[in-house]
């Protein structure tokens, strides 16, 4: 089965972001970037399942040549090939839906894995759009039954599993309060959440075959995708910093002020 | 992996191609993961992590730079970054990888026969086979031309007798690199054995009470007429030069490596002087406290440019001779005592306890300084270079 994960570039989130004084974004100076965490995990899950059902896996990313870094772990990590679309400038949810929607046209993938959301802008949006787009079904936040430190997970068998005909996926999605298991006709679209699976690190030989492994350039204009945003960002904000703490006297102090100043009781 | 950009002040990270960077950032996020939240207690309980010897083979660690077998075949540059992060976590993991790929998997590659390289190193590769190297003696130690480890020729055999200390992975070994005098021979005489775990009158024993490298196995070799087939004879080396080029080739990665002990405990101490208030202030807002911390980055910024120059040349010329190897392994595993030395003091009495890195690299570091040719051993080789006198010779 062809598999077509996505790679997002986002800031490493150990950095230390700092907003610009004018609010229009983010200070990029001394910043670190890695692949989205959420589409690391779609690509790990979609290297299983080619592993179990043979079959290629091609990563997506969207960006300026920056992106090639994120592609390249992709690759290195296992992907078979990379696509890259190349744009410079802010895309909102749509239009990222709208150039994945060309490329799996292109591609004709079985399934499409991408994280449930970004952790730079949290918006949860691009997966959903992207099977409402494409008319296939979807199954969002997939995670699974087994730990994390189950045998399972150590012998890197996928978390999303087809169905007996082949035709299907059953997947296992995270809901508040427990896990809900739905069936899926392929093609689908899925969205990973956290605990599908611990991804693999590129293995240093890995890093090296990743350099002869092939990257296909488009561009919006090219894939016929207007991207003008109809979502503009006018302003970023740091959260309000935190007030220090103060010490009250004695344990009747403490419950008056737990009573009467943040009405805990 | 939480790298300062002040500690890169002269980006010598544009120094490094995409995969090297790709390499070293690999190696580093397998460390903070899988390494450092448990380095604490295993230098506390003086065991080996060996639970990671799977990991790092898979990840491709182990005779990274060596071509063929099942090896990575990766440049020296990459081999010393990988080598740079294992030491940012503790010296006794770098060390296990430093003997398992250059001074055992190294000589089979280089001097082994086609049925050694074979059976040997796509084993060692995988981590399901561990190797150590026996060189240094009880009484002989910059000195290894004296050995008193010796091999007779007896049929198809040679019998073994002797006895070696300080071997690196000596008690969990499969098999060791054993140098020994042969037939009555003097230092010319001298051949590498791969001595099999298991040989009748070959042990292992583990070396107690040492307060470096704690996180690692430490022995002492002994040979007792051990008889090792003719076909376990390293084949294409003889004399000193043999376990010499061998240390050269480790060395080199070792002079590199040990910057990342330097880097962890200038973050650690900068970290750790930031939060730390006294007299009202951060101590890291203090003079003193800022002079340690520049020496520091100083020495760091200087020692990564040697370091990565030494495996550049390396890379571009096969080869690097052992006074540029002892230059960059005597300049920078003295800066990194020296640092961890100062970064200990930053940390005031928290510094002397295991709940923080420094006072355990400084502790490790000690064995660096002396192991892989002492600091004074590599004066005398420069001192040599230098005037064309040998300060070495028997008075």
């Amino acid at each position: 089965m062809k598999i077509l994960v996505t790679a997002k570039r986002v800031e490493d989130p150990e950095s230390k972001i700092k907003v610009k004084p004018d609010g229009s974004g983010i200070v990029p100076e001394g910043l670190k970037y890695k692949i989205n965490p959420f589409d690391e995990i779609a690509v790990e899950e979609a290297l299983r399942l080619s592993a179990a059902h043979t079959g290629d896996v091609v990563v997506v990313s969207i960006g300026t040549k920056d992106v090639h870094e994120q592609l390249r772990h992709a690759l290195a990590m296992g992907a078979t090939k990379a696509v890259w679309v190349n744009h410079t400038g802010a895309l909102d949810q749509l239009a990222i839906a709208r150039l994945l929607q060309k490329v799996v046209e292109k591609e004709k993938p079985d399934l499409v894995i991408l994280g449930k959301q970004s952790i730079d802008d949290d918006q949860n949006q691009v997966g959903q759009y992207l099977a409402e787009f494409l008319g296939w079904s979807q199954a969002t936040f997939a995670s699974k039954v087994e730990a994390l430190d189950s045998d399972a997970e150590k012998n890197k068998q996928p978390g999303l599993k087809l169905t007996a005909d082949k035709k299907g996926l059953t997947v296992v999605r995270e809901v508040d309060g427990g896990l809900s298991t739905l069936e899926c006709s392929l093609p689908a679209v899925v969205t990973t959440d956290l605990r599908l699976n611990q991804p693999r690190y590129a293995s240093l030989p890995g890093i090296m075959k990743a350099k002869s492994k092939p990257i296909e350039e488009l561009t919006p204009a090219a894939l016929a995708v207007d991207v003008a945003p109809k979502l503009t960002v006018t302003k970023l904000s740091s959260p309000p910093a935190r007030k220090a703490g103060i010490k009250v006297a004695d344990v009747p102090a403490l419950v008056e002020k737990l009573k009467n100043e943040a009405k805990a009781f | 992996m939480s790298r300062a950009a002040i500690t890169d002040l002269y980006r010598i990270d544009d120094l490094l191609s995409p995969d090297e960077r790709q390499i070293r950032d690999t190696v580093a996020s397998f460390v903070d993961r899988e390494y450092l939240p448990h380095v604490g207690k295993h230098f506390r309980d003086g065991t080996f992590p060996t639970a990671l010897v799977p990991k790092l083979a898979e990840l491709g660690v182990f005779g990274a730079a060596l071509k063929g077998y099942g090896c990575a075949g990766l440049s020296n540059v990459a081999y010393g970054l990988i080598l740079q992060e294992l030491e940012r976590a503790d010296s006794g993991l770098r060390s296990f990888a430093s003997v398992q790929s250059s001074l055992c998997m190294y000589p089979i590659h280089a001097y082994g026969s086609e049925a050694q390289k074979e059976r040997w190193l796509p084993g060692m590769a995988a981590g399901k086979l561990i190797g150590c190297f026996g060189l240094t003696e009880p009484d002989f130690g910059s000195d290894p031309g004296g050995m008193r480890t010796v091999a007779r020729k007896d049929g198809d055999h040679y019998v073994l007798n002797g006895s070696k200390l300080w071997i690196t992975n000596g008690s969990i070994a499969d098999v060791a690199v054993v140098w020994a005098k042969v037939d009555g021979g003097a230092a010319d005489s001298i051949q590498g054995f791969l001595v099999e775990k298991g040989m009748p009158g070959f042990t292992a024993k583990e070396i107690k009470g040492k307060f470096s490298l704690r996180a690692s196995y430490t022995s002492e070799l002994s040979f007792s007429d051990v008889r090792v087939p003719a076909a376990n004879v390293l084949p294409k080396v003889k004399g000193l030069k043999g376990p010499l080029s061998c240390l050269n080739h480790a060395r080199a990665g070792i002079a590199f490596a040990v910057m990342g002990a330097a880097v962890a405990c200038f973050e650690g101490a900068r970290d750790y002087a930031l939060s730390r208030v006294q007299f009202g202030k951060p101590i890291a807002g203090f003079q003193l406290t800022q002079e340690k911390l520049a020496d520091m980055l100083q020495e760091i910024v200087k020692g990564q440019l040697l370091g990565l120059r030494l495996l550049r040349l390396k890379d571009e010329h096969g080869k690097v001779s052992p006074e540029q190897v002892s230059l960059c392994k005597r300049n920078n595993v003295k800066v990194a005592l020296d640092i961890a030395r100062v970064a200990r003091g930053i940390y005031g009495a928290n510094g002397v306890t295991d709940e923080y890195p420094p006072v355990r690299h400084m502790l490790n570091l000690e064995s660096v300084y002396t192991y892989e040719g002492t600091h004074e051993v590599h004066t005398l080789i420069l001192g040599k270079a230098i005037t064309g006198l040998d300060a070495f010779g028997a008075v």
